[in-house]
């Protein structure tokens, strides 16, 4: 036990090292900040269909509204980067509590199609609303300076303040899996009767779980306004939210670390084919999502883990 | 002759498209009802094989000369095909798992369709035209109908009605039913579950098609159009519940009419109103209109 969490251990600052210096090996610093930003959308996602297990299927509602709420604060009122993001963190928390209050009502398969028709009514408010741009989005956001003092407008600026949001993240969701909190979740996802039986008021924790979900989300949307520059249709459209069940399931439901990984994969492929294939790029990712199910549903790091501890078990039974 | 300072005309217009509408709902929802029923799965490439259904047309006709009334017979065969095909190679793997898998599935399955036929045929509509025997319109007095809307609404009624004759009246829905509650003592009386589950995918395919052959003339044919609908279809089944067929009917014509009624009085709201019921129904009927 000690030896492979020390070997997790070294991975993460490996990795973090790696992070940093990412911009000096001349990696395109951009690309990573989108990839970071789906990574902590991933990781948001995956607290509650990994941990919680429930399904939503409309977290690009989330997503996308905190990137308009980010990106018209800053573009038509002139607010200051962190308030923006705040703000989004703050609206799209309130939107997931709203959603959260309907769509725990019902579970399983009904919850996921609950949260999709919440979301796609998201998407028709987003489409008509007077302060969205309609079929435009909101272009041209401006990153301004953090705290007034920062000025973010440089890439190498951005990237360092979007991954020290994305260490901030992963610690935060990592601590509350670990609290007396994410104990209970984990139980409602193993068994909801039993943990309906031992007292546990199972709606709350589902909602709690859900409002933090959708407001990590929307740190994710926001984030994606700033360093991209605008807010579209895109970010709200009902394939975001399957493409963060992709990743989250490339990567490996219910890891630490794979919904990382399975952002990392998806953004990459996009980035890599967008410009070679044109629209294939949906039916790859179709491709994949029918492969993850029928053949791999643990994910890259599920597998990983599983064939860690397969090895683990074998040495054990030797040694007895 | 006006109401709430509205057009009779264009009122009863509304009325009729709303009807139309909630005709698909209901075709594509008492699939859906059937399907998750039977095989535990739901299914969004529901609204992919719509789509196929209304291109499988558009191509027969384009490519083959191929007139409506073979294709609204063909197109559902072909398509329900397809649908007997995926079962066999992809669905049958996930019954013993989580639902989830299989919405996930199918929602690969949706993503690859659609993104075939935006690859071949661009994301613009193509057109249909209305057959000719049903091409014009009959004044009614009060109002023109288009003759090809009432077709469609008395051919969807007519299936509908035709499924819940056959799964509430007849030998073979009772084995659908039982397979429903309990599929393994169906098994031990000798009845083929497998192949029976198998055929109700075809046949849901094949009633997801058929609507989509329905809906060829009237709207732009599209890669998207599946998607659009789907959605829609998922709060009808919500409101619902899947539990009864009519029930599935009632509420796909209900709420078509509904929004047909909204795009008079409130045209900004009428592609949000079927979310906002479904958010109503939730809060006082958590188990759906017609749920247990």
């Amino acid at each position: 036990m000690t030896s492979s969490s020390k070997l997790i251990r070294i991975t993460y600052i490996a990795l973090l090292a790696l992070a940093l210096l990412a911009p000096m090996l001349g990696l395109y610093p951009v690309f990573l900040m989108k990839l970071l930003c789906f990574a902590i959308f991933a990781c948001a996602f995956n607290l509650l269909l990994g941990f919680t297990g429930l399904l939503s299927f409309g977290h690009a509602a989330f997503f996308g509204s905190a990137a308009y709420i980010t990106g018209w604060l800053i573009k038509a009122q002139q607010l200051s980067p962190e308030m923006a993001i705040a703000a989004g963190v703050i609206g799209s928390g309130l939107i997931g509590l709203v959603v959260g209050l309907v769509a725990i009502r019902r579970q399983g398969i009904y919850f996921a199609m609950i949260t999709m028709a919440i979301a796609q009514m998201v998407y028709f408010v987003c489409l008509q609303a007077p302060f969205t741009g309609g079929e435009d989005g909101l272009q041209g956001v401006p990153r301004g300076n953090l705290f007034g003092l920062i000025p973010l407008a440089t890439d190498t600026a951005m990237y360092y303040v979007v991954v020290s949001v994305f260490v901030a993240c992963f610690l935060l969701i990592s601590r509350i899996l670990h609290s007396p909190f994410g104990q209970v979740l984990k139980m409602i996802r193993e068994n909801e009767p039993r943990a309906i039986s031992l007292g546990y008021e199972v709606d709350r924790y589902k909602l709690l779980a859900f409002v933090l979900s959708s407001a990590l989300a929307g740190l994710a949307g926001s984030l994606k306004t700033l360093v991209m520059g605008f807010a579209t249709l895109s970010d709200v459209h009902w394939t975001m939210s399957g493409e963060v069940i992709l990743m989250t399931l490339l990567g490996g439901v219910g890891t630490f670390f794979g919904p990382v990984f399975g952002a990392g994969i998806v953004i990459s492929l996009q980035d890599m084919l967008a410009d070679k294939v044109g629209s294939w790029v949906n039916v790859i990712i179709g491709v994949i999502f029918v492969l993850c199910v029928l053949a791999f549903r643990k994910g890259v790091v599920g597998e990983i883990q599983a064939f860690v501890e397969r090895r683990r078990r074998a040495a054990a039974g030797t040694q007895a | 002759m006006e109401i709430f300072g509205i057009p009779l005309q264009a009122f009863l217009g509304q009325l009729l498209l709303g009807l139309v509408n909630g005709a698909f709902y209901a075709m594509l929802s008492l699939g859906l009802a059937v399907i998750f029923g039977l095989l535990g799965v739901v299914n969004f490439a529901h609204g992919a094989l719509y789509m196929l259904g209304a291109f499988a047309a558009w191509i027969m006709l384009d490519k083959f000369g191929i007139n409506y009334w073979f294709a609204l017979v063909l197109a559902p065969l072909t398509v329900g095909t397809l649908g007997v095909v995926i079962e066999r190679l992809f669905l049958k793997h996930l019954y013993k798992l989580d639902p989830l898998y299989g919405l996930l599935l199918t929602f690969g399955l949706a993503l690859i369709f659609e993104g075939v036929f935006r690859e071949l045929y661009g994301a613009s509509g193509q057109n249909y035209d209305v057959p000719e025997l049903l091409s014009g319109a009959t004044n009614l007095g009060f109002m023109v109908l288009p003759n090809y809307r009432a077709w469609v609404v008395l051919v969807s009624l007519l299936v509908c009605l035709g499924t819940w004759y056959l799964i509430e009246r007849t030998r073979l829905g009772a084995y659908l039913r039982a397979g429903t509650e309990n599929a393994a003592l169906v098994q031990t009386f000798g009845i083929n579950v497998p192949m029976m589950v198998m055929l109700t995918y075809g046949a849901g395919a094949a009633l997801a098609a058929l609507a989509g052959v329905l809906a060829a003339p009237i709207i732009q044919v599209n890669p998207l159009m599946g998607s659009n609908l789907i959605i829609i279809v998922f709060a009808v089944v919500v409101i619902g519940g899947m539990g009864s067929i009519i029930g599935s009917i009632l509420t796909g014509l209900g709420l078509g009419v509904i929004e047909g009624l909204t795009r008079v009085f409130y045209p900004e709201a009428s592609s949000i109103v079927v979310f906002v019921i479904m958010v109503i129904v939730l809060m006082f009927r958590p188990a759906g209109l017609f749920g247990k």
